[in-house]
């Protein structure tokens, strides 16, 4: 069991608000993953820059004049912010092998949670709710984003098996469910050059949807085919530069929820989760049916 | 009638104070208010009064039902009414998957649509669902009726044994040994008692009654190969 938050807007007028919504939504799907949470937040492009948000076990010496560091090493001005033991390094897009060579240099234990325009992943273990103020989730902008509590099966409960997953540029997956053929799906995607940081299924599932996606198939494209290929159960919620998808396998057993109004698109794993949002009493509520691509984009 | 508030009242002593009602009926008519999709709201009732949940509702809402008669004034979320013994229940919205999963008697109504599922295992109730319904419904049902004014979808009736089923529109696929079959004056009779009681105006004829094809009851030495 997991629980899967997300929140599309349509209503630019909500964006201040995002944070705040999603985070509560992701505290009230808590008993159904007290282990980890994370969210994925999508907005506040800054022109011509990539967005790293990385993750340290130590933050205080890695983090330490870590921008500094980096702008001597590439000879260009990198700027960082820092959220607890995330932090957000701002880089122009030619600087981005680079820098990822230079961080694996100066600081070996800091791992990158998501590399894109839009995307911010803060992922740690521990109670949603804990999760949500290290962060200060609340405060936080947008224009989508996804939240996950997890309750571990398939794998160890560490900061890197936390949800969302990111595996492309500005993409991102949650997952509630499991998946029975992960580890002979992920020995033929590293055949075919793709690298994996944990043993866990659902980065699988998002390392092959992203592997589709880069040999130019269209996200829906992409969870078509993993229909055939992904073996076992799973309620997807997949982010994207402008974009908020959701897939469900063919036996749906994994809860979905859906609430659409004029204002925005939110998905639960329960009800439970929309009951606080703002006009859902007017919204028009569905289940996603099975083996059926659901996207909305900006 | 007596307002229990989920918002001040913790689930658990909402639901003591209903089954309390059992060793006798202080009062006959309840509402719950601020379901708020919550949990377990107003199961294992066993007396004959009427609840009013106002709201949609999360798991399990009316579970293990006997006697009571329960209306949601919303949708219900996933095994509503499971394993119901008797009485009554009434979701005014739609229901999420597996509504009346193992039920044992007793009428569930669902004036919008279920979701996947419906039915399964069930072992006398009676179902009517006023709109569709989604796949894998009536999965290895033993027992009682399960009547679809709308339509039903992929793999219905999978594994069937005993139960009736009755289906107003199209059905996607029928499920392992479940074959549509005919409709007999006793099915009509029976089938209109169902819709009457459950405030449908349908009319039996339109309905097609599937069942068991009784295939999978025995071991047949042809399908060796197959295991």
């Amino acid at each position: 069991m997991c629980g899967i938050v997300g929140l599309f807007l349509k209503d630019a007028s909500l964006e201040p608000k995002l944070g705040e919504l999603l985070s509560a939504m992701m505290i009230t799907m808590s008993d159904r993953g007290p282990d980890s949470a994370g969210i994925a937040l999508y907005g506040n492009k800054q022109p011509n820059l990539l967005k790293l948000t990385l993750q340290s076990p130590t933050p205080d010496q890695d983090f330490d004049g870590l921008d500094h560091l980096v702008s001597e090493r590439t000879g260009s001005e990198v700027t960082m912010e820092r959220r607890d033991t995330h932090g957000v390094l701002f880089v122009t897009s030619e600087l981005l092998l680079e820098v990822r060579r230079a961080l694996g240099d100066l600081r070996p234990s800091i791992r990158l949670m998501s590399t894109g325009e839009s995307i911010e992943i803060y992922k740690e273990v521990g109670h949603p709710a804990g999760v949500v103020n290290r962060f200060q989730l609340e405060k936080m902008t947008g224009t989508h984003g996804i939240g996950h509590t997890r309750m571990a099966t398939e794998s160890i409960v560490n900061t890197l098996g936390a949800h969302p997953f990111s595996t492309g540029i500005d993409q991102c997956l949650v997952h509630n469910g499991s998946l029975s053929n992960h580890n002979s799906l992920r020995r033929r995607l590293i055949r075919e050059g793709v690298h994996f940081e944990t043993e866990n299924d659902s980065e699988v599932a998002a390392a092959y949807l992203t592997h589709r996606m880069s040999s130019g198939a269209t996200l829906t494209q992409a969870l078509e085919s993993g229909l055939k290929d992904l073996d076992g159960f799973y309620t997807f919620v997949i982010g994207t530069r402008d974009g908020f998808g959701v897939m469900r396998d063919p036996i749906a057993c994994k809860p979905a929820v859906m609430a659409e109004t004029d204002r925005y698109v939110a998905f639960g794993s329960e009800y439970r989760a929309l009951v606080n949002l703002p006009g859902v009493d007017g919204a028009r509520i569905w289940e996603p049916e099975p083996a059926t691509p659901y996207f909305w984009v900006h | 009638m007596q307002n229990l508030d989920l918002e001040t009242l913790e689930l658990r002593d909402v639901n003591q104070t209903l089954q309390s009602q059992s060793k006798s009926v202080s009062q006959s008519e309840w509402a719950i208010i601020n379901a708020r999709g919550n949990h377990a709201i107003a199961v294992g009732l066993d007396a004959p009064i009427e609840v009013t949940v106002k709201g949609s509702t999360g798991y399990y809402c009316g579970g293990m039902n006997k006697q009571a008669t329960i209306n949601i004034h919303g949708s219900a979320g996933p095994g509503v009414a499971e394993n119901m013994m008797s009485g009554k229940v009434v979701v005014e919205g739609d229901a999420s998957q597996y509504a009346g999963a193992t039920g044992r008697g007793g009428l569930l109504v669902i004036k919008g649509n279920a979701s996947s599922r419906c039915g399964i295992s069930m072992k006398g109730i009676s179902i009517v669902v006023h709109g569709n319904i989604g796949h894998m419904s009536g999965f290895m049902a033993q027992s009682g009726t399960l009547v679809v004014c709308g339509d039903a979808g992929d793999a219905l009736g999978d594994s069937i044994y005993e139960a009736q089923l009755f289906v107003r529109g199209s059905v996607e696929s029928l499920g392992a040994d479940c074959v549509a079959k005919e409709m007999r004056l006793e099915h009509l009779d029976h089938l209109r008692a169902l819709l009457s009681a459950a405030g449908c105006n349908h009319k039996a004829e339109d309905f097609t009654r599937y069942g068991s094809a009784r295939n999978l009851y025995h071991f047949d030495v042809d399908n060796s190969g197959v295991y």
